[in-house]
């Protein structure tokens, strides 16, 4: 599936010592390497949820619209599965659609942040309001600054199967942005429940 | 490289710009080069022009401490040089250092032709560079940081003069680890999935196991202090108050996350010198190494342990007896696979037939100084002990022994043996010599007396020290021998310059080496290997030269291992990567950001802009 000419500059082309692509293992390890970034985040976010005077960010969570938010992200894991699966199928006009739709998907969470953000601070909690209010900030962030990086890259791959740079050869390539959608997908649904949804002990 | 060109064809004009060929000449070719040759002695040259710099500051730090009372520098100013001294020497030195090796070593000692990315090898470099000239941009900019390597918080956030050095810190910091992390992607790919076929796990050299746990302790702990920079600079830019205890936060957060970076962060710095010790051992003693797999082993039982052990930095802190008591056994614990080493190494030596030359020297000089710092380290860990010893010279001399007896000396070592690879010329053994017992001699009359100092109460960091309190003698002496190292790196640069206009060809294996990287011509072809060797033994390469009789004597293989190279000289030469202007376009857009983040948000801007530019370039190059 792999063996095509574009990948010859990264050796790809060539029988690797555990036969998996060099740019899928890499992926792999980046994310891992990502793991440790949302852990450390997740982490100040726990130690500081309840720090500093004033409002805190339990304070201001809307559950019913942050579960909205994220069952459209959570859709748009299942349209990057689709986008890859017409690919492998050679359907690269379907594959331009369900990448437009995971992007749209993803821009309908990115708008939804912004509009919460807008609201928190509108109540109050300001990035620099306390320890708290930095840290949830910081941490949801930083997850908003990665799928904000993913949509570019979807609607690159839009861009550039419309300008028939890519086709059915260059599968992989969806299938490593792919890798990294659902990761950032998948640390949302860690950061909703133990960030939104975990109570926060009283003291 | 006339013939080179014949076999390529014109690139098929297709991205923005024209890619480079392999023909370009000079500068140009340097600029875009992506052979991981090149950049490793970019990274090399580039770590050996800090090292001079750093050097020099600590020349500086010397002379202020010569004597009590000392006017050579302000306050003010020695804070920034002993702060950027150290910055200088980890991120800017001894990393770039290992590195260099990286790039150079992995992929001929795994019989590969290049790294797995190398273009994103050509970015490492680059952002490193940037990241370093940013850090020292600060001294024209507003100030040089004045907090220390750790930059502790909120000292470093809100009780300085000024804080614009601690905004370089955390900026400077954080764009060479984008360049650590991605090098370490890069690292890791390549040798899981680049090896020579036959060179499973446990045929690897030793080299390139510690190669692989250095790069994986870099891939999980730089998001670590990525995390903690961002907060810092958050705290001092766009005011935050993660460390301001005044308003809830926490300082001690900023001294947990620094050392959960730091500690795995001294095994980054030591690792690959250990790697390297372990390749000159063999050689130099003409036997295996000893204890292979315990060595692998506990290379990478320090890689886990480094992680455990992250608190007895901060004993002093008051974290209370449970935490101190857990840290500090897990402390002593670590030395055991350190320990194993040690005399895994002294193993490999007993009973060699022992050349000394100018590796072998650094090799065991590493080891003993390095044993040294190791104890100076144990005795740490002890917590009582530690509460006398913290912030006082016994700590600066425990790291500079691990570090500069360590490190250093390690890294001198394989400077010096795999020279050749680089040149095909031996560098000079008299001068090489010399060099060793010079810097030997410098390095322990400058740093055992801070052991005295520090138990005398010494402390650190202050710029000025009162007389008649038993300091006056030794921090004399302490001066005297850093003009000594300096004298040394003198003979050493005097080494590399005679060399290169004096030096004899090296032939292909002067050592009479044991890995595969010397079974072709020195130095170096682009290519690497003409054919991708087939590897069938742990140290590949000396048993195609040598066999054993029936009493154990070593027999030298007659025909084939040393005439493959004439044997396969009809080969076509193997098809190499293109240069590429690209990497060099994207790493510049970093350093935009942080002057965009310190002074004008336009400056950012355009940084995105040249991202971007930079990451489409890449991404559209035409790829032959």
């Amino acid at each position: 599936m792999t063996t095509e000419a574009i990948a010859v500059e990264e050796h790809g082309a060539h029988a690797t010592s555990t036969g998996l692509d060099n740019r899928k293992l890499a992926m792999w390890a980046f994310l891992g390497s990502e793991c440790l970034l949302f852990g450390a985040l997740i982490s100040g976010y726990l130690l500081y949820r309840s720090k500093g005077v004033g409002i805190k960010p339990h304070n201001v969570y809307d559950i019913p619209y942050t579960s909205v938010s994220s069952f459209v992200l959570l859709m748009s894991s299942l349209t990057m599965v689709l986008a890859l699966a017409a690919i492998q199928r050679n359907e690269e006009r379907k594959m331009r659609i369900w990448l437009t739709a995971t992007a749209l998907l993803g821009m309908t969470f990115i708008g939804g942040q912004v509009y919460e953000f807008t609201s928190f601070v509108h109540e109050g909690l300001s990035l620099s309001a306390n320890p708290a209010s930095s840290a949830f900030f910081l941490l949801t962030g930083f997850h908003g600054t990665h799928v904000t990086l993913g949509i570019i890259m979807l609607l690159s791959l839009v861009g550039l199967s419309l300008a028939g740079k890519i086709g059915p050869k260059h599968a992989l390539y969806v299938e490593l942005i792919g890798l990294y959608w659902h990761f950032v997908d998948i640390v949302w649904v860690v950061i909703f429940t133990v960030v939104y949804l975990m109570p926060v002990p009283k003291h | 490289m006339a013939t080179v060109t014949e076999h390529l064809e014109t690139p098929a004009y297709d991205g923005p710009f024209r890619r480079p060929t392999e023909t370009q000449k000079g500068i140009v070719s340097w600029l875009t080069t992506v052979d991981h040759k090149r950049i490793g002695i970019l990274y090399g040259c580039t770590a050996l022009l800090f090292f001079l710099i750093g050097g020099s500051e600590a020349l500086l730090i010397r002379l202020q401490l010569a004597h009590p009372n000392g006017h050579v520098l302000t306050a003010e100013q020695y804070n920034q040089i002993f702060t950027m001294h150290g910055i200088t020497m980890i991120f800017l030195v001894v990393m770039p250092l290992g590195a260099a090796f990286f790039n150079y070593l992995i992929p001929l000692m795994i019989g590969a032709r290049d790294v797995a990315f190398p273009r994103l090898n050509a970015f490492s470099y680059w952002t490193f560079l940037f990241g370093g000239l940013f850090l020292y941009s600060s001294f024209f900019l507003g100030g040089a940081p004045q907090c220390g390597w750790f930059c502790y918080a909120p000292l470093s956030t809100m009780g300085l003069p000024t804080t614009i050095g601690t905004l370089f810190y955390a900026i400077g910091l954080q764009i060479t680890g984008v360049a650590s992390l991605v090098a370490s992607v890069n690292f890791v790919t390549t040798i899981i999935n680049m090896r020579a076929p036959g060179m499973s796990f446990f045929k690897m050299p030793m080299f390139i196991w510690m190669s692989l746990v250095t790069n994986f302790l870099l891939l999980f702990a730089m998001p670590v202090i990525a995390v903690a920079l961002f907060e810092l600079l958050f705290d001092t830019a766009f005011g935050t108050n993660f460390f301001n205890p005044a308003q809830g936060g926490d300082p001690v957060l900023w001294q947990h996350m620094f050392w959960m970076f730091g500690h795995p962060e001294v095994y980054i710095l030591i690792l690959p010198a250990m790697g390297i010790v372990s390749e000159v051992l063999p050689t130099f003693s003409r036997k295996p190494l000893f204890g292979y797999t315990f060595v692998a082993f506990s290379g990478v039982a320090i890689g886990f342990m480094g992680w455990g052990v992250w608190a007895h930095h901060m004993f002093a802190v008051g974290l209370g007896p449970i935490a101190n008591s857990a840290f500090a056994i897990s402390t002593m614990f670590i030395a055991v696979p350190t320990g194993v080493k040690i005399f895994n190494w002294l193993g490999t030596m007993w009973g060699g037939k022992i050349s000394f030359t100018t590796p072998m020297l650094f090799s065991v000089g590493f080891i003993t100084m390095f044993t040294i710092g190791g104890l100076s380290g144990v005795t740490h860990s002890i917590v009582p002990s530690d509460y006398q010893q913290t912030d006082t010279y016994y700590i600066v001399a425990h790291f500079h022994y691990v570090l500069f007896g360590g490190a250093i000396f390690g890294l001198m070592s394989g400077i010096y043996y795999w020279y050749p690879k680089l040149t095909g010329k031996l560098l000079s053994e008299k001068l090489g010599k010399t060099h060793f017992w010079i810097m030997l001699i410098g390095f322990n009359v400058t740093f055992a007396p801070f052991h005295i100092l520090g138990l005398q109460g010494m402390a650190r960091r202050y710029y000025r020290y009162p007389a008649h309190q038993g300091f006056d003698f030794w921090n004399m002496v302490s001066t005297i021998g850093s003009f000594i190292i300096a004298f040394s790196i003198l003979i050493f640069l005097i080494n590399i310059v005679l060399t290169k206009f004096k030096g004899k060809p090296s032939g292909d294996d002067p050592w009479d080496a044991r890995t595969i990287e010397w079974s072709i011509p020195n130095p170096t072809p682009h290519y690497n290997y003409l054919e991708i060797p087939v590897v069938h033994e742990r140290d590949d390469w000396w048993h195609k030269k040598y066999s054993e009789d029936e009493q154990g004597n070593l027999v030298p293989v007659v025909a084939g291992a040393s005439d493959e190279a004439v044997a396969h000289a009809e080969h076509a030469e193997p098809h190499m990567p293109k240069p590429s202007y690209w990497p060099l376009v994207a790493a510049a857009a970093l350093p935009l950001f942080g002057y965009g983040v310190i002074f004008q948000w336009a400056l950012g801007a355009l940084g995105a802009v040249v991202l971007l530019v930079g990451i489409y370039g890449w991404a559209m190059e035409p790829v032959e």
